[in-house]
């Protein structure tokens, strides 16, 4: 292949036939359109052209290239399998993976088009999101994963030999159940060394040292502040920890050292995924725009033909479409069509911004459109670029209105809808509907009885009175068999009052 | 640069250990949805993949998240062309308001339905059903054989020759029979012997033939006797008036499960349909089921035929025989118990199994055949009373439950 051919304008290709040289000619040029016309910055590509078959594989573990075997994958790929053989549902075109390299599955049975769009959706859009987003590079390693999976999965076999897979079934079942509430959404500090810990160890005990005053002893002691501080001596953990699996983890008093491991493994896969589910919305809409942006850029420099472009835009059309509430089909908010929408929008805004734009969106409008889009991908997650992106405009055009279902209430009350006085107060339900503390349950580690019956108790702090699903009690049996002792969760409302407590006796 | 990697060849099955999991798990729900299956099922199709339904509740993961209704909460959609803020919309009924965008639970189905393969499908059809006296007949004159691969042999026909065995002892034993002579020959080198006895000491190693009788190895293969592997199956109905179509059905029914459940035990099964009134004839099966003929009833003429045709075609040194009589178990006179004792004197002897099964108009009233039948006290004769369709299933697993449990 010559570099000169495509440093040129020349066609790349027509018909709808793909080849693997057309596939590398194709990735070339888009490469270079994205690299030195627009500045994305990507890990490299390892491109896989793969089967249907293998694509329904793929979709069972979650798009990752290796799990450990679980009935649960078995299930999912039933569900796909089904789906997909009496049409009920189409296949996606790609699948890619958060890793480094980046891997991007292709279907064999696209077009030469259809391959030319994923590669720019995938190996450009998302890679170069994975890349940026500061979720994804604050929770994921993405050289380490795969190594990390082919690691789970061959520990997961180890030990099914070792101790029978029902164990190690009801172990993965249990953390599975738990699976929601696995993840940190802080980074603890690191632990300290031992060195600095006796340093600072030593600083204390000078500090003191330096403040000690005879005078302070004279002082009456207050009643109740001692007891006080003795009853909080005595929690464990000192603070409330939200992380269910990494405290079952640590702390659970009866697990073996391979449970352990299981769980922590569980975990791991958990802590991956969460950056994905808090940037649905902004990772689709990324690489949607940029294939679409990518594409027409092409079509610009003559490489691709109207056909081509017909089919590609065929399709983006296809998942940018957004339903009305009362349509068919509807499904809620397409994260393809909000995304997209949302970053065309910003390049609109700061490149022909309207008075309204500049009294909404002073510090973007008629800026550099490149750089505010680079930095809202590299700093927001869904809630944040809602709350901060989405302009009246386009809650016109997507003519959104906010419903109140209050329990109070017998009817459903609309609250908000696309005029002046909803906007503000429509960008922020929206955005607080992609907010995972409202989608989760909050439910803490509150108390272990270390020197007690080591019970655990759970808190369950109700947001707005909205209740548990009741499969909870499923979940607290899962959680009694991880810790083998009383489990106990505690429900309270907002202000701290305790409601009602579920017990699950070990 | 991007590396492009053509996966299409590789394993396409990586989810068959996950599935087979699954269908593990949940073995009871799937074999609970198969027996509803083959209730409903025509018999034609009996032997084919089915699509199978076990409730989603059984099946579900449970996860710690919210309710799906109570408690205050708002939710955005889009498309909206009537509303103004402040209206009242009537909450939709059947409890939880649509999804607020959350991922719905995709389909919303109280099933999960899905296809079992005819293998898996079969398997658990005919799960737990073992045939009852599996002592096939082993003995006798016209026993069949097999040809089975048994290793290698020293000895043998040259067609059998394993060229590779062969070769590979040839070279060990060249190897074997030539380490010490070269040793030797790097001894004599090292002192500079007399080139003439260099020359004798190679030429000695070469001399070691390159292939010799001993390393020759044949394919060696033994013929194993076979249990007999046929059967045959007698399908004897009443077709007197009493009969009616949906007692045919199930008839048939019967003996299509009996015949599918034979062809897995042997692998090759032959059937002949003996119809009688008040006299019996061989019929084809398409007469079997579906001529009508009138007449009144003598079930000993069937069993009579029935005598005849195995003892003339069906030698049971050589043949597996079973027989299905269906009957509303109408009877007169002497007939039911001459028909009792041409079964038990004649007639069980030869068979492997004997099943009767009655299709009475009303279940309280004991028919005269089935009086008759009740004393016949055998191994391998059974008798039960079917009613309606899906009972058809339930009876031939009692009728051939596993010997252990009998």
């Amino acid at each position: 292949m010559s570099i000169s051919k495509l440093g040129g304008s020349g066609l790349i290709s027509s018909g709808a036939e793909w080849t693997f040289e057309l596939i590398e000619d194709y990735d070339h040029a888009i490469h270079d359109i994205a690299a030195n016309e627009f500045h994305l910055d990507t890990y490299p590509n390892q491109i896989e052209v793969i089967a249907s078959e293998q694509m329904l594989d793929a979709y069972a573990s979650a798009g990752l290239p290796i799990g450990y075997p679980h009935w649960s994958y078995g299930k999912e790929f039933i569900r796909n399998e089904q789906a997909y053989r009496t049409g009920a549902r189409g296949l996606a075109y790609e699948i890619v993976i958060n890793s480094d390299p980046c891997i991007a599955y292709l279907m064999e049975e696209n077009t030469m088009a259809m391959q030319a769009l994923v590669i720019a959706h995938a190996c450009y859009g998302h890679n170069s999101f994975f890349k940026g987003n500061y979720l994804f590079r604050q929770w994921t390693s993405a050289d380490a994963i795969i190594d990390y999976m082919v690691f789970a999965r061959n520990y997961v076999m180890h030990c099914e030999e070792t101790y029978g897979a029902e164990r190690v079934e009801e172990v993965l079942d249990s953390c599975h159940a738990l699976m929601s509430h696995g993840v940190d959404r802080y980074r603890h500090p690191t632990p300290l060394s031992v060195a600095e810990e006796r340093d600072r160890q030593r600083d204390r005990e000078e500090y003191a040292w330096r403040q000690y005053d005879e005078i302070w002893r004279t002082l009456p002691a207050r009643a109740g502040a001692g007891a006080a501080q003795k009853s909080g001596a005595g929690r464990f953990p000192p603070e409330p920890q939200e992380n269910l699996l990494y405290f079952v983890e640590k702390y659970a008093p009866k697990l073996e050292p391979w449970q352990r491991e299981l769980v922590r493994i569980v975990r791991k896969t958990a802590q991956y995924f969460y950056p994905q589910s808090q940037t649905k919305v902004m990772n689709e809409g990324w690489a949607t725009f940029w294939h679409y942006t990518l594409l027409q850029r092409m079509f610009d420099k003559s490489q691709v033909d109207a056909g081509f472009m017909l089919e590609a835009l065929a399709s983006h059309t296809n998942v940018t479409m957004q339903r009305g509430f009362d349509q068919r089909g509807y499904g809620g908010l397409n994260p393809y069509a909000l995304g997209f929408a949302m970053m065309c929008d910003i390049r609109r805004i700061c490149e022909a911004p309207t008075a309204e734009d500049r009294e909404w969106f002073p510090e973007i409008a008629g800026g550099d459109w490149m750089k505010v889009l680079d930095f809202a991908m590299r700093n927001y997650k869904d809630e944040s670029f809602i709350g901060q992106f989405l302009s009246p405009k386009l809650m016109r055009e997507f003519h959104l209105f906010a419903v109140a279902d209050h329990e109070g209430e017998d009817d459903l009350v609309v609250d908000a809808i696309h005029n002046e006085h909803g906007f503000r107060r429509l960008r922020r339900l929206l955005a607080s509907q992609y907010n995972r503390d409202q989608l989760l349950p909050d439910i803490q580690v509150t108390q272990y009885e270390r020197a007690g019956d080591r019970s655990l108790t759970l808190r369950h702090q109700r947001s707005r009175k909205r209740p548990l699903a009741e499969e909870a009690n499923e979940v607290l049996r899962h959680l009694a068999r991880l810790w083998g002792f009383t489990v106990r969760l505690e429900t309270s409302d907002e202000t701290g009052r305790l409601e009602s407590v579920c017990e699950v006796r070990n | 640069m991007s590396i492009i990697i053509d996966r299409r060849l590789n394993d396409r099955n990586k989810n068959a250990v996950n599935r087979q999991r699954f269908l593990r798990r949940y073995k009871e729900q799937i074999r609970k949805s198969v027996t509803d299956v083959v209730a409903e099922r025509s018999i034609t199709d009996m032997e084919q993949s089915g699509v199978v339904n076990i409730p989603i509740k059984d099946i579900s993961e449970p996860s710690f998240h919210h309710g799906g209704s109570g408690g205050d909460r708002e939710y955005v959609n889009a498309g909206n062309r009537e509303f103004n803020s402040g209206d009242h919309i009537p909450r939709p009924t059947g409890g939880s308001g649509k999804g607020s965008g959350q991922g719905g639970e995709g389909g919303g189905d109280d099933n999960f339905a899905f296809a079992l393969s005819r293998e898996e499908f079969m398997k658990l059809f005919f799960d737990d059903l073992e045939l009852p006296h599996l002592v096939r007949n082993t003995l006798g004159e016209a026993r069949d054989f097999k040809w089975r691969r048994a290793g290698y042999t020293p000895t043998g026909v040259p067609a059998n020759l394993s060229v590779v065995r062969s070769l590979r002892n040839a070279m060990a034993r060249r190897i074997a029979i030539g380490a010490p002579l070269r040793r030797q020959l790097l001894v004599m080198e090292a002192a500079q012997v007399a080139a003439d006895e260099i020359a004798a000491m190679r030429s000695r190693i070469e001399r070691i033939p390159f292939i010799e009788e001993i390393d020759l190895r044949y394919r060696h293969r033994v013929r194993d006797p076979q249990p007999i592997s046929r059967a045959v199956m007698f399908c004897l109905m009443d077709v007197s008036a009493s009969m009616t179509e949906d007692k045919k059905d199930l008839a048939k029914r019967f003996f299509t499960l009996l015949y599918l459940f034979l062809t897995r035990k042997y692998e090759k099964v032959e059937l002949v349909f003996i119809r009688h009134t008040d006299d019996a004839q061989e019929v084809d099966e398409d007469t079997f089921f579906h001529d009508t003929k009138s007449g009144g009833t003598v079930v000993l003429s069937a069993l009579k035929l029935m005598e005849e045709v195995a003892v003339a075609r069906y030698p049971t040194d050589s043949w597996n025989i079973y027989g299905a009589q269906v009957s509303d178990g109408d009877a007169f006179g002497a007939d039911p118990e001459k028909s009792r004792a041409c079964l038990v004197d004649h007639l069980l002897p030869l068979l492997r199994y004997f099943a009767y099964v009655e299709v009475p108009d009303q279940v309280d009233r004991p028919s005269p055949l089935a009086h008759a039948y009740q004393r016949i006290d055998s191994d391998c004769f059974a008798m039960k009373s079917v009613m309606a369709r899906n009972e058809v299933y339930p009876v031939l697993r009692e009728l051939f439950r596993r010997e252990a449990t009998a």
